[in-house]
């Protein structure tokens, strides 16, 4: 490469590691959450191919309980809650306002050490014997297992920390560094998703990091918080696990729609639909998030009137992402859509989460959630949201971003048929899911009875297409950095910052010339102009 | 309305979604299951319709193909907000509505106590004095089951009848059914509690009135009248779980095994010996702390007051029986 960019402007391990450049931190994020997606996808593998028969094939029962349970402690903690905003928030964030850097870099090289020390204590809890109390915790079992539970809880305790830090340097980031002419309006969506994620982050984590060192005082110390054999309260433990898990939903779940608006509008060259309705709706699932974490708890015996509550809010939080999801579907009217490999992620994105969204109503509705609960209803319901969702747009966004990321572009083919394969092998693995839960199958089982052998082995078969469709991803994107073509500034015809005005890579100080921001991120090239526009 | 989904396999009233229906809330349950389940199919099918339709119709021709300048559309937003909106609230509504049956039991039911501990689940009926692996009750009969744990977190499962309710170890927790099918049904754990949470399985047998009253004559299935001591010492064996932890085959699993072990003398964890005779199996049973075997954890839990002295004696029989 000829000119000086990002990659290349400093050399060496170190520079990598103590660099304060937003870019490099979320290089950095990217590639360890990317492996630890690995390791955590492995979990799956390996829990679903002991579930292809029923009995115990290759691992004992605790061992099982160790695999699921550090699949989604990893999962969770490890991946999707660091995952859009930590690697591509930290990179696009600045650029597309029109700064130099987040408002406080070193904060930022601090979240990221942080992660990685909370990183190494997940790494140990592996080393040291693994975690069976599956990744929530739950009270007295997680006060009375052998397994190594102080250092998981220790290592979500100290993730949290990054968590609340990249929340608070995004928000004041949005509200300080903003590039003249670049008011609140004419902010990407990508950037109002980011914004209602911080809050909550900032909002929500502190509870749980209180949470789980009020079981790390239990279990060290016996003194009674939450196991009754110590005059605790275990439902206790559930109702401040959920305030901020729940919460922790739309975390997880924001940035992935922000993703979807921005690779949607591009490839269709028109205006999102509904601007307005759709950044102002992530901030309303975000605030009315807040209020309906007692849904998890309906069977557990709180009080039956709050039940109701719940149940209702549950429904309202519904609104504001289904109106979403018509905004994304109406942008293309009209449009001038273009499939490439981002876009067909956008696409999969509005199938899978449409279902996983919906068969939400199903567990909303008080009656049905009786029998629902805690079956494998539950586990596809929350996989085509987590993974159908967030995941899908992460990868997505991975591809439409990758050409600011490395200079590169992948192979389109490749990748066009990677995400048809993780399409198809997604709706095997988890529809039959669904079958089953609602056929009565719990969730977090060993083994099973005979009469959920069809679906197991249909989700089973499902895993090995996912985990083949990933592998395809990262071969071909490994591939791309060594061989790819160079990509060049703008390969898609965006209008937002990060592709007007910024090189491919960024320069180090991202910009080489100062912004003045005219135009909103929607007004594309193509866009006949008439009276009208809205209304 | 909906017998075109409805598969033979099982009892009749299974459908593709759903287990047999075999208590009163199961069609009410079903019915809310199924309507949500068409409003979503509705809603699904609009969208990804859509989708489907614009991505073709509005695929790129050309380089640089012009676009229409739409932002948006207020009385689409709004029709697209109120309309879910509504339905949502009927769901809302249908949902509480069929819930406030489940959660208040009538006051005529037969009162049935439960016990969850790892990994099974026991049932004393307090007025026979009978106590019981599996659930025995008479059709057409409403039944309240009053729930506690002795360990952590259980959940008390029943797919066939459409109820669920965890279990915990510091309250009561409620829950009732009637059941309209005879037959046998599954109970499953379902909030996760350790190793053998999979295997935490009974069942419901629904009898006839008639055929309840003969079970409650004879003592319940723990009764063991008409079976030889070692016979019915095996039968408690499985009943109460003890096969979890207690192989008799030889292979020590959590706890020892039982095989060959009568007669012979073992080594404790403080180095003395003990011979395994009927006191040391009793004080076992009761006292499992007491003379824990070297290699092994005390964490057995004590079967003091959940075995009579017959029942005790049955097993002690049983276990003389694996010498041989």
């Amino acid at each position: 490469m000829h000119t000086e960019n990002y990659l290349n402007a400093k050399k060496g391990i170190g520079s990598w590691l103590f660099t304060i450049d937003h870019k490099r931190i979320g290089i950095m994020y990217l590639v360890s959450i990317l492996t630890f997606f690995m390791v955590g996808g492995i979990f799956a593998l390996l829990l679903r191919l002991e579930l292809l028969h029923s009995g115990m094939d290759f691992v004992t029962k605790a061992t099982f309980n160790k695999l699921f349970t550090l699949h989604g402690a990893i999962m969770v903690f490890l991946v999707i809650i660091p995952s859009i905003p930590a690697s591509l928030g930290n990179f696009l964030l600045p650029l597309m306002i029109g700064a130099k850097d987040v408002a406080f870099p070193k904060l930022n090289l601090l979240s990221f050490h942080i992660y990685i020390l909370g990183a190494f204590f997940m790494l140990y809890t592996m080393a040291a014997g693994g975690l069976d109390t599956g990744w929530t915790f739950y009270t007295p079992y997680s006060t009375t297992t052998g397994t190594s539970v102080v250092s998981a809880t220790m290592g979500a305790f100290i993730l949290g920390f990054s968590s609340i830090l990249t929340g608070v340097n995004f928000i004041v980031t949005m509200h300080k560094m903003r590039a003249p002419g670049m008011t609140w309006t004419r902010m990407p969506l990508f950037l109002w998703a980011q914004y209602a994620t911080s809050v909550i982050q900032v909002l929500a984590t502190p509870i749980l990091a209180i949470t789980l060192l009020l079981l790390v005082i239990e279990r060290t110390m016996g003194i009674g918080i939450f196991d009754p054999a110590m005059g605790g309260d275990p439902v206790l433990y559930q109702h401040f696990f959920w305030f901020y898990s729940h919460p922790a939903v739309y975390i997880m779940i924001l940035p992935g729609f922000g993703i979807i608006s921005e690779i949607i509008t591009i490839n269709s060259k028109k205006h999102i639909f509904g601007y307005k309705a759709v950044a102002v709706s992530s901030v309303a699932i975000a605030i009315i998030g807040f209020l309906v974490w007692g849904h998890h708890m309906f069977v557990s015996g709180q009080s039956e009137f709050i039940n109701v509550f719940f149940s209702f809010l549950t429904y309202a939080v519904a609104i504001p992402t289904a109106i979403k999801v018509f905004s994304w579907v109406a942008t293309m009217y009209k449009g001038s859509i273009q499939f490439n490999t981002p876009m067909c992620y956008a696409l999969s994105f509005l199938f899978l989460f449409s279902i996983g969204g919906l068969t939400g109503l199903f567990l909303g509705a008080l009656s049905v959630d009786v029998h629902l609960h805690d079956t494998y209803f539950v586990v596809a319901h929350f996989h085509y949201v987590m993974m159908g969702g967030t995941i899908i747009a992460f990868v997505g966004g991975i591809h439409h971003w990758w050409p600011k990321l490395t200079g590169k572009m992948y192979n389109e083919s490749l990748g066009k048929f990677a995400c048809l394969l993780i399409f198809i092998g997604f709706n095997v693995t988890f529809f039959s899911q669904f079958i089953m839960g609602s056929q009565g199958m719990p969730r977090r089982y060993a083994d099973y009875l005979p009469q959920y052998t069809t679906m197991h082995q249909v989700s089973t078969v499902g895993s090995w297409m996912l985990g083949v469709g990933f592998l395809i991803i990262l071969i071909y994107l490994l591939h791309s950095i060594f061989r790819g073509a160079t990509a060049p500034q703008n390969p898609w015809g965006g209008k937002s910052l990060e592709w007007t005005e910024a090189a491919t890579p960024p320069i180090e100080h991202n910009f080489d010339h100062p912004i003045i921001v005219t135009h909103g991120p929607y007004d594309f090239d193509e866009i006949v102009h008439t009276q009208k526009g809205r209304h | 309305m909906f017998q075109f989904l409805k598969i033979g396999a099982q009892a009749s009233t299974a459908s593709f979604w759903m287990p047999p229906q075999a208590s009163t809330f199961a069609a009410g349950v079903d019915n809310l299951f199924y309507f949500i389940y068409y409003l979503c199919l509705i809603f699904f099918v609009l969208i990804v319709g859509a989708m489907v339709y614009f991505a073709i119709k509005y695929r790129r021709k050309s380089e640089g193909q012009k676009t229409s300048d739409i932002q948006g559309n207020h009385t689409l937003e709004i029709w697209w907000s109120v309309l879910p909106g509504l339905l949502l609230l009927i769901v809302f509504f249908w949902g509480f509505a069929d819930w406030t049956k489940i959660i208040v039991p009538p006051s005529q039911s037969l009162r049935i106590r439960v016990e969850g501990q790892k990994w099974n689940w026991a049932f004393s009926y307090m007025r026979e004095g009978i106590s019981s692996k599996n659930l025995t009750i008479p059709l057409g009969h409403p039944v309240e089951l009053t729930m506690s744990s002795k360990d952590v977190l259980h959940s008390f499962y029943v797919p066939a009848f459409r109820v669920k309710r965890d279990v915990l170890p510091n309250r009561y927790s409620i829950i009732w059914f009637e059941p309209t099918e005879i037959g046998q049904f599954d109970v499953f754990c379902a909030e996760y509690c350790g190793d053998e949470h999979s295997g935490m399985l009974n069942k419901i047998n629904v009898v006839s009135e008639a055929d309840y009253d003969k079970w409650i004559q004879n003592g319940g299935d723990m009764g063991g009248s008409g079976i030889n001591p070692a016979e019915f010492g095996k039968q408690l064996f499985e009943a109460k779980g003890c096969n979890a932890c207690h192989s008799v085959d030889g292979t020590p699993k959590i706890g020892p095994t039982l095989a060959k072990k009568y007669g012979t003398e073992e080594e404790l964890a403080d180095g003395s010996k003990v011979k395994i005779d009927d006191n040391y199996i009793r004080e076992s049973i009761t006292v499992p702390g007491a003379k824990v075997v070297k290699g092994f954890q005390p964490v057995m839990p004590s079967f003091q007051g959940q075995l009579n002295d017959k029942q005790i004696a049955a097993l002690i029989e049983y276990i003389k029986s694996l010498a041989q």
